[in-house]
This record gives structure tokens, sequence and C-alpha cells, in this order.
């Protein structure tokens, strides 16, 4: 009957969004028996040691298990709700989001008719697990068409042939080389095996693409070129796997995960659905100030490098954003700026958030209409300015 | 491949074990973690812990293995750590003067002599253990304590898999060490990269918060003995109020109790702007968040904590 619960549980969960195999069913199962019955605390706190991978996924498991423990009855119809996906293999299975327990949960019109108290704590549930975020932000969904043959074949070859937009680095990892530091290890791996030889064996500090992280601007006035980069950067998380990709209008929203899909059109629409301000206003000092608090010191470790995708059209009204840029600037180890909304050539940075960003960029990108990836492919192949050059 | 059967350790049996073992060596822990510590001793598992800097982590590990009476075998984590460095090395400097040797007695004329010598090359005896390996070849399951994973690189994470999984190491020249017991492992990260999936997956999970205000008063009465009671709450209040605040770092226990020991070091009998101000720099380490509080926000936060009697008011 526990196993059985619990089972259910991580079922439940699954369908939230939690990556979790039966393996880890077998590993909660343990750990409820280890922990024992008698206080429910415990078994919370058993249950998510096992279960849990980020810190994020923690309110959804509270929900999750708050509404397990209190009423069997709303599990019973969570489990309603959740039987066609699993029992559907062979038909395309809805794409699940993470932090999304209200979709896992939505029960269908109830069977019976509910008593009052179950319709009570079933409210109560959906709105535990739906403040996180408002509808008012949702000013408009993207949509996305899907991709043709042809633009999805291009998007794949750009990504991965051309050149990542930012400088290597250099590794403390040492790999083979010609010459460099002498390999003792396996220089005498070649003495061993043919004596009265010394052939000396070198290494030398590997240098490779740094992590990027790609911060994409979606409000109104980047619309078009938002997707088009997507695609973009789809294919390079396809390619090479060290890519975060944050995007931010009116909110910042991490897309790293949407974007691992294979499937270029599935990732779109799993970041479609995640994101809620595609098309709508920007704050680029209050995003950038965000992410600087927020996710800098996560993702910006290890040289990573800063992929900053916006037109800079931010009137900059409190004067946040310089600051925030110069802070980002010392967190990431290079800040390349991709400006895709330059329309002429004689380019003077007039609008206050682009003179705020520009010192703070190492280099910078920009894009004379951009319409199609082929620009995208010309532009990131065309040689970077230094924004000193530009400022005077 | 051990040479003799590990001493068992005595794992305490229910979760009231753990915090009370743990408290009898001066770690006062939760309730949640210490049920996530329990379960990863009964269940053989790592334990994978994430939180913010300065709220214990590193401390749980080192405090478990003194209350378990076991040693603690630390790698500190930093890019570019290799199997070299964390787990074993060839004595190439007395392998080389092997060779030589066997060079010099003309003792590698022929195939099978050559074969003895890579033989005798590559034994157990040119073998430098380091921490990871030595965890594995024990006599008494040790605690193995993975410290800022999160500085490694990935291929570092990859390379853990197989120790902490499987409690094996794979030396190619040699065979596979394999531990009779799986060592205690616990790995700390402070989240500044998201470690890989399939690592996290063989662990337990568990984020460490900051404590509430009586917990961390109890650490702090723990830690500094020599700070009177009434100053030790001022401070420990003054800090669960900073961390509401908006801040870009917020102080950590260790922050908590540096500052304590400052005030004590200082003779302060009760926190005042002045004093914090002065002070301010024990628990705070951006400039921006520094200035933000001597802006008026320390004032503020010193009116709420008199207002609530926390603070006496100042002599007239």
């Amino acid at each position: 009957m526990l196993a059985e619960n619990i089972v259910h549980f991580t079922r439940v969960l699954r369908g939230a969004g939690l990556a979790l195999g039966p393996d880890r069913a077998l590993a909660a199962i343990a750990a409820v028996e280890a922990v024992g019955l008698t206080r429910r605390e415990d078994v919370r706190a058993a249950l998510s040691a096992v279960l849990l991978e980020r810190h994020e996924q923690q309110p959804v498991f509270d929900a999750a298990f708050d509404a397990f423990w209190r009423d069997p009855k709303l599990l019973e119809q969570m489990m309603h709700a959740l039987l066609p996906k699993i029992s559907g293999r062979g038909e395309k299975v809805a794409p699940r989001r993470v932090n999304r327990l209200a979709e896992a949960l939505a029960a269908p019109r109830a069977p019976e008719p509910p008593n009052p108290a179950n319709q009570s704590a079933e409210q109560e549930l959906r709105f535990e697990t739906r403040f996180s975020w408002s509808e008012r932000e949702r000013l408009q969904q993207a949509d996305f068409e899907t991709m043709s043959t042809a633009e999805f074949a291009l998007a794949q070859r750009l990504a991965q042939t051309l050149p990542l937009p930012v400088e290597p680095v250099r590794r403390r990892r040492r790999e083979r080389a010609p010459r460099g530091t002498i390999d003792l290890r396996r220089t005498l791996q070649g003495m061993a095996r043919s004596p009265f030889t010394l052939a000396p064996a070198h290494t030398a500090p590997r240098t490779e693409p740094p992590t990027l992280v790609v911060l994409l601007d979606i409000s109104g006035s980047m619309d078009r070129y938002a997707r088009l980069f997507l695609h973009y950067v789809h294919g390079l998380t396809r390619r090479w796997l060290h890519v975060h990709t944050l995007t931010f209008g009116t909110r910042l929203t991490n897309i790293t995960r949407c974007l691992k899909h294979r499937d270029p059109d599935e990732a779109l629409a799993l970041a479609d659905r995640l994101v809620h301000d595609w098309k709508g206003g920007t704050r680029i000092a209050a995003s950038l100030d965000e992410f600087n608090r927020r996710w800098a010191r996560r993702l910006l470790g290890a040289n990573a490098a800063l992929l900053l995708v916006t037109d800079g059209l931010d009137r900059d009204e409190h004067g946040g954003l310089a600051q925030a840029a110069a802070r980002l600037r010392r967190h990431a180890r290079q800040v390349v700026w991709l400006n895709p909304l330059l329309r002429f050539d004689g380019f003077e940075p007039r609008a206050a958030g682009v003179r705020a960003l520009l010192p703070h960029v190492d280099r910078f990108l920009p894009v004379h209409n951009l319409a199609s990836l082929a620009d995208l492919g010309r532009a990131l192949r065309a040689p970077a300015i230094r924004p000193s050059t530009l400022l005077n | 491949m051990t040479e003799a059967p590990p001493t068992p350790l005595t794992l305490p049996d229910s979760v009231d074990a753990v915090v009370a073992r743990l408290a009898a060596e001066g770690y006062v822990c939760d309730r949640r973690l210490a049920t996530a510590l329990f379960l990863a001793l009964r269940l053989q598992r790592p334990l994978f812990l994430e939180g913010e800097p300065g709220v214990g982590k590193t401390e749980l590990a080192k405090t478990l293995a003194r209350a378990l009476g076991t040693t603690l075998l630390r790698v500190q984590c930093y890019e570019g750590l290799d199997v070299a460095q964390t787990a074993y090395e060839w004595n190439v400097a007395r392998q080389m003067v092997e060779i030589r040797l066997a060079e010099a007695a003309h003792a590698v004329a022929d195939e099978g002599q050559r074969e003895r010598l890579v033989h005798s090359l590559y034994s157990r005896a040119m073998l430098i253990e380091r921490p990871l390996l030595q965890a594995l070849t024990q006599p008494r399951t040790p605690v193995l304590l993975i410290d800022e994973l999160d500085r490694a690189d990935e291929p570092f994470d990859a390379f853990l898999l197989e120790v902490l999984a499987e409690h094996q190491i794979t030396i190619p020249e040699l065979g596979t060490v394999r531990a009779e017991t799986a060592p205690i492992a616990i790995i700390t990260s402070n989240r500044t990269r998201e470690i890989h999936d399939a690592l996290k997956r063989r662990c337990l999970y568990h984020w460490v918060e900051f404590p509430d205000v009586e917990r961390e008063l109890q650490i702090v009465r723990l830690k500094v003995p020599g700070a009177a009671e009434r100053l030790s709450r001022q401070a420990v209040e003054f800090v669960q109020r900073m961390r509401t605040l908006d801040l870009f770092k917020a102080p950590g226990v260790a922050e908590t109790i540096d500052w304590t020991n400052a005030l004590v070091a200082l003779n302060a009998m009760r926190l005042d702007p002045a004093t914090v101000h002065d002070t301010l720099g024990v628990l705070l380490k951006y400039q921006d968040d520094i200035a933000r509080m001597q802006g008026g926000d320390t004032a503020k936060i010193v009116d709420e904590l008199r207002a609530r009697g926390v603070i006496d008011a100042p002599p007239a």
C-alpha cells in the first residue's frame, strides 16, 4: 500500500515536470521505510531529499506533498488527469513544463458530485501553484509558425559551421600536444615499451570555447529577430552543450532546458509556453539587475562569455542601466553585444540605453537589418567592433 | 585489495540520533537536514548539499567525521582538477629509476624480462594514493568531502560518477580498485554552475537554508561563548533582518559568527548605528551592499529592533 502510494506520488511529480525515473521511486520507498511514518515532516524531508534535484523544484514538491497528504481524493483526481498521458505511449505526449503542477493536477470535470471540502482544498491548491506567475504580464504569446525544412537546415548549418561570436579561453586542463610541458606518465609508458629510447611526450593547456550565456531580448521591437536567433541558439545548444539561454522583456526566464529538446519546433514551443512576456515592453536595466542577482553567480563561473542580444532601446529613466552593465562585465569574462536593429551604416550611439551599455561590453556586433538567418550568419562572420571606437 | 576487514562504524539509528550526535559535536542542525543525512547513511548514497556560502555545508562533513570517529578525506575542487590530483598518480620518479637500474643490469634483453619490468613498474607500490582512492582503501569507512564541486569543470563530474555510484576506480595499468563498503560521501556546491543531472540523480539532494533566529542564536552561543546573551541576540536579529533586504549577497551564518566575534573584540555593549557602520565589512563583501546599508538601512533596522525591545535604548 505504501509502495503503491509513493509510486503514485512520483508519477504526479513526473507529470508536473520533474524528471524522475523508476529508480527514484524505489529509492523513495526505501527512504520512507528508513525514516518511518511517524512524523509527517520526516517523510516530507525524506522524499524531497530523494526526489529533488534543484532548489527551484521545492515549491512544486511541497504543493504536491500537501495535496497528497491532505486529501487522497484529490490525488485520485490527479491520477485521473494523468492516466491518458501515461497510457498514451504511441500518440504525442503533451509537452510538460517545470513549475506547472497546476497542469498536471488539472482535474477533469469531477465524475462524482464533489463535496464542498474537497472543492476548497482543490481551489486552494490551484491557487498555490499558480501564484508564481501573473496573467497580467502575459501580454501576448509568441506565434511561432513552424519552420520550413529549408530554414531548419540553414539554421542547423549556421549553428554548426559559424565561428562562435566569442573568443576561446585557455583552460587549466591539459591535453596532448607536440610541444609544451613534458608528460612524465606517457613518456614513461613509452620508455617501458621500448627501452634505451627517450621520446618525451608533451602536454599543453587546452583551449576551448567558453560556456556561453545568451541573454535574449524578446520585447516588441525585437520580436522578429528573437525568433531567428532562438533557432540559431537551439542549433548551438544541440551542437555543444554549454549554452545557457535566458530571455528577457519585462521579466527574466531561463529557457535552457527547453532548448535542449532535439526537435527545434518542439523546443521553441516549450520555450514559448514558459515565457510570458513575448513582444511586451523592455526593462533592460531591471532584467540585467535580476540576472546579476539570481543567475550571474550560477552561470558565469569558469570564464563564461555572455552574449547580449538586444537593441538597447531602453530609456533608462532611473540610470541603473550603466551600473547593472558594469556589474555584468565584472562577472563575465567577456561580454559581446549583438545588436540586430541597426538599419543605417553611419552608426552613432544616441539612445540613452545604447550609450549606457556600450562602455561595458568587450565586443560589439551590429547587424544591419537582420531579416533572415543568412544575415545573422554574415553578421557573426564579420569582425566585431571595439566599443571604444564608437564613443567619444 | 584492502588489507584488513573494515571496522564497522556505529551509525545513528534514527533521525533524532543524528541530531543528538551532531549537537554533541557542536553542530546545530535542523530536522530536515538531519533526515537527509540519516538517509544518506542508511541508504549509502552520497549527500549533495547546495546552498548559499556560509551556511555550514563543509562544517557538516567535518562534524560528521568527528561524530562517527572516522577520518575525513577532503577534495577541494578547482578548475582543471584531474585524476592525478584527486585519485591516484604513478610515482614516475621511482619508475624512472627502476627502468634505469634494469637497463644498467642488462635486464631488459628479452621479451620476458621486459614484461616483468613493466609489471613491476605498474605495481601497487608505485602508486601514490590521493583522497578519492584513499576513500576506497581505508580499513575504516571514511567521510569523503568533495568541497565546492561547482568550482571543478564538468569532466570531473563525469569522473566522480564511477567513484560515487560504484565505489570503484579503474586504473588502466593496474585494474579496478573496489571498496568493500561505500565511503560516506558529502558533496557541497555554492551553485556557481549547475552540476550535471547524472551526478545529482545518484545523490540525495538537500538545499541548506539559513537557520531561523533561535537556531542561529544557538549556533552563535556555541561558537562565540564569550559574547553576552543580549549582544548575541541583537547580532542575530540584525543579521536575520538584513537577509530580508534585497542585498546582492546576504550574510551567512559564518559571517554572523565573525561579526559577533568582532563586536566582542570591540567591547560593544549593544548595537548602535555607529558600531554597525564600523564593522559592516565583516558582514558584507560587496561595496554596493555596504553603501546601501550605510545609506540609512542600518539606522532603520536598529530602530526596529529598539522598538521591539531587542536593543535597549541608549543611555541618555
